[in-house]
């Protein structure tokens, strides 16, 4: 596929890439990458968070931008309403919001080699994205363009042709919930190992023994 | 419509290094979760912009299966750092070297 060209204002044919367009994606990309920049680049953790929260919304622009509009919305409720709250809530509950010494270097080398490791990432990456890369066939899902809402489209695929790995997402999301429940737990008294050997019997305590 | 494949695969590229670069370069756990998500958001961006290329709904609702993956980590992980502290008092991954040999 070509590089999309550019049209001037006035004359727009059909399938033409507008202005209008352009504007949205360069400011939204502006937005993405100050974003993203920022959040490895603040020394508070709460500035992350926020940079983090920027980025996720210049993303949801560019879902809108490509007719992904429930994608946008669940990206705004879900990333930028409930994670990036979550890691809010987790910074100010610990106190760890106090500054990181970005100047000192514990392992020795260690950030010319991340960012050599980044750069041939990135080259590599470009690389690929440069080329010509559609191959294989269509899935069995459905277009996405056409006639019809995209939460018609997105909900006929995820309940006809993904059904199973949407009910098995349910049961992932049960599995999370357990597994954060038992890791914020305190653990109580009686489950904690004995200091001192522990008496051999006791028949008038109806618990039962022997439960690490 | 919208601009051709290639710029939204360079910006998707840009922000997936930047986050490999903040996962290696910082010490915070929770910076370096916020990178991991960077990074998550970067793949998604590839999703869509190919669900649109190739008139094909099957990578938004891929979008949707990495939406609920992040969430159930992010949950997870951050129940595993908040166990962690109330352990021990360090705010960074190099003092996480308990199971070191």
């Amino acid at each position: 596929m070509p590089l999309g060209s550019l049209v001037p204002l006035g004359h727009v044919p059909i399938l033409a890439v507008t202005i209008t367009d352009a504007t949205v994606f360069a400011v939204s990309a502006a937005v993405i990458v100050a974003g993203a920049i920022g959040v490895i680049a603040a020394r508070n953790p709460v500035h992350s968070a926020l940079m983090l929260v920027m980025t996720l919304f210049g993303i949801a622009v560019l879902f809108v931008e490509q007719s992904a509009d429930f994608l946008a919305v669940v990206q705004v409720i879900v990333y930028a309403g409930a994670i990036v709250v979550l890691f809010l809530f987790v910074i100010m509950l610990l106190g760890v919001d106090r500054l990181e010494a970005l100047q000192k270097d514990p392992l020795p080398g260690q950030r010319p080699l991340a960012l050599i490791v980044g750069a041939a990432g990135l080259s590599l990456l470009l690389f690929l994205a440069g080329i010509h890369w559609v191959t294989g066939a269509h899935s069995l899902a459905g277009p996405s363009g056409g006639p019809g809402s995209n939460v018609e489209k997105l909900a006929r695929s995820l309940f006809t042709t993904y059904l199973l790995p949407f009910e098995v997402t349910s049961v992932l999301l049960v599995i999370a919930v357990v597994g954060a429940v038992v890791l914020s737990r305190r653990p109580s008294k009686e489950l904690e190992p004995p200091e001192a050997p522990a008496p051999p019997e006791q028949p008038e305590d109806g618990r039962v023994g022997g439960r690490k | 419509m919208s601009l051709g494949g290639p710029y939204y695969l360079t910006l998707a590229a840009v922000l997936f290094t930047i986050g490999g670069v903040g996962l290696l370069l910082r010490r915070n756990v929770l910076v370096m979760f916020m990178c991991v998500e960077l990074m998550l958001n970067a793949v998604n961006l590839t999703f869509v912009t190919f669900s649109r290329l190739l008139n094909d709904i099957g990578g938004q609702s891929l979008v949707f299966f990495v939406l609920v993956v992040a969430a159930a980590e992010v949950v997870v992980g951050l129940g595993i750092i908040v166990a962690i502290f109330r352990r021990r008092k360090g705010a960074t991954a190099d003092d996480l070297h308990i199971l070191k040999g």
